[in-house]
């Protein structure tokens, strides 16, 4: 058989599947129970019931995987996606839920999303894109220091001490220190517009200029980890370096 | 009501006494109604500087513990009509005074004078703050070296904290020939570090250290540069505009001829 007739005859075997599960659906709403499943191009998604309580859901879900619907549930390997609605669940309650679905060895998980998160995880979802300005000369003996990124319009002056757990750009001359990523995050860099700094630090790197790297160029630059060891580089070189880095704000 | 100016720098030996004395005496020299205040006490040296030391009988930590009048401790410079002398203790130690009875007797002092120069002792400690403690103004004098400059950066952020604004600097000791050839940090440097701004450049010379020694403020002696230096500070702090001076000698016409011929 030639590529394409084998290509031909898979893509055919998958629309058929399609046709079955969209008329399940129609079986499923119907019966009002706690857990929906729907086909999509994606694969199934299993929306569930946000008001009734976690075991009523768990009963569902079983019997719905079990018993009720073996003719979807076997066969080729299907993405699921399920949609908890507001409903939190901790790690354990998940790993339940997910445990019953995986008994089927053609249910793959793709995705397990709520759409309530603890306050916790948003403050860290908040602090991740918080980003502050900061008007300032920082001189010899003070500190600053800030959770997310941090741009510092002025100057840090030796004996200058500037510390945060994101990335930290420096409009100005960085001659004294700098600490990105003092909680251990290691994807953030340090960039000033004229870069002669004391010592820099990212995460848990420490660097002094010199030693991994010469001194600056004039222009600006910044300073990133790459395998544990850290570099400088002039600013063009940031997209293809860390093209990642604006993206976290959006 | 007077201006306190207090005149500090972070690290010792740079020429805090040296600038106090005299700019209190170019100030008086200009008419102006002058105190200076020694507040470095336990190592007080303005009175020595100023060759007042004899005429001591009640100090600063007399005034403030309230052991005599304000009036009875300071010193009349009698060679100044304009000038008087607040001195420090010897004895004790800067715990002696709180910032607020130093913030007290400045403020005293400032009704009856048009300026009260205070000498600030070296360190960020108590003795900073006793002295910081009074004063609407600030000077700050360093010395083109790294350490000098550096704790000068360290003393203009703890006076950003204080409510005497923006410092002045003073930059002491410049010797122009070791800056040409770039074994000195150059004004520009230094200005450029501390984004302050400028009253002042006092040359390197040696008739400072003969005036200190005996007892007659510099600003006294009309051919000494840095003389010169000082009287144009206490100039610039009248409002007046004095460009700076050319930190070289002027070269004259014999030089220039040798120049040319290449003999230098």
């Amino acid at each position: 058989m030639t590529r394409f007739g084998k290509f031909f005859k898979q893509s055919r075997k998958k629309v058929s599947v399609w046709r079955m599960v969209t008329v399940e659906v129609k079986q499923v709403t119907t019966v009002k129970s706690k857990v929906t499943i729907k086909g999509t191009k994606e694969g199934l998604v299993f929306f569930m019931d946000d008001t009734c309580s976690f075991d009523e859901l768990l009963a569902d879900v079983r019997e719905k995987i079990e018993h009720s619907h073996q003719q979807i549930l076997s066969g080729p390997l299907i993405r699921v996606s399920i949609k908890l609605g507001k409903r939190y669940l901790s790690s354990e309650q998940q790993e339940q839920l997910t445990q019953i679905i995986r008994q089927k060895g053609n249910l793959v998980i793709h995705t397990v999303e709520a759409d309530v998160i603890t306050k916790e995880e948003a403050f860290a979802e908040r602090l991740k894109t918080h980003f502050s300005v900061k008007v300032n000369t920082i001189r010899s003996g003070q500190v600053l220091e800030y959770e997310g990124d941090l741009l510092l319009l002025g100057d840090v002056n030796p004996g200058g001490i500037v510390r945060s757990t994101g990335s930290i750009y420096v409009l100005g001359h960085l001659r004294g220190y700098a600490h990105a990523g003092i909680s251990g995050d290691s994807q953030v860099i340090i960039a000033a517009a004229v870069m002669s700094p004391t010592q820099l630090r990212i995460a848990d790197v420490i660097s002094k200029p010199g030693e991994e790297w010469t001194k600056h160029s004039g222009g600006t630059e910044f300073a990133y980890l790459e395998n544990e060891t850290m570099l400088v580089a002039k600013m063009n070189y940031l997209p293809r370096i860390r093209p990642e880095l604006g993206e976290k704000k959006a | 009501m007077g201006i306190g100016i207090v005149v500090t720098s972070g690290k010792g030996g740079v020429g805090k006494t040296t600038t106090s004395a005299n700019l209190g005496t170019a100030l008086a020299l200009l008419g102006q109604k002058v105190c200076m205040v020694d507040t470095d006490i336990g190592l007080r040296n303005l009175d020595v500087v100023m060759g007042l030391e004899n005429r001591i009988i009640y100090d600063l930590v007399d005034v403030a513990e309230g052991a005599c009048r304000l009036q009875q401790a300071l010193i009349k410079d009698k060679r100044f009509e304009n000038l008087s002398l607040l001195p420090a203790a010897q004895t004790k130690d800067k715990s002696a005074v709180s910032p607020e009875q130093m913030e007290e007797i400045v403020t005293q002092l400032k009704r009856e004078y048009d300026y009260v120069v205070i000498d600030c002792p070296a360190g960020i400690e108590q003795g900073f703050r006793n002295a910081v403690a009074g004063a609407d103004q600030a000077i700050v004098v360093t010395t083109p070296e790294k350490a000098a400059v550096r704790d000068a950066d360290r003393i203009i952020g703890l006076l950003e904290r204080e409510k005497v604004g923006m410092p002045k600097l003073v930059i002491n000791r410049v010797r122009s020939h070791m800056v040409k050839n770039g074994d000195m940090l150059d004004v520009e440097d230094i200005l450029d570090l501390l984004a302050i701004d400028l009253i002042g450049v006092v040359p390197d010379d040696d008739h400072i250290i003969k005036s200190a020694n005996q007892g007659e403020p510099a600003v006294m002696n009309h051919e000494s540069r840095a003389s010169i230096a000082y009287r144009n500070i206490a100039r610039r702090l009248l409002g007046e505009a004095v460009p700076l001076q050319p930190l070289e000698e002027k070269a004259g016409v014999f030089h220039k001829m040798r120049k040319f011929f290449g003999l230098k």
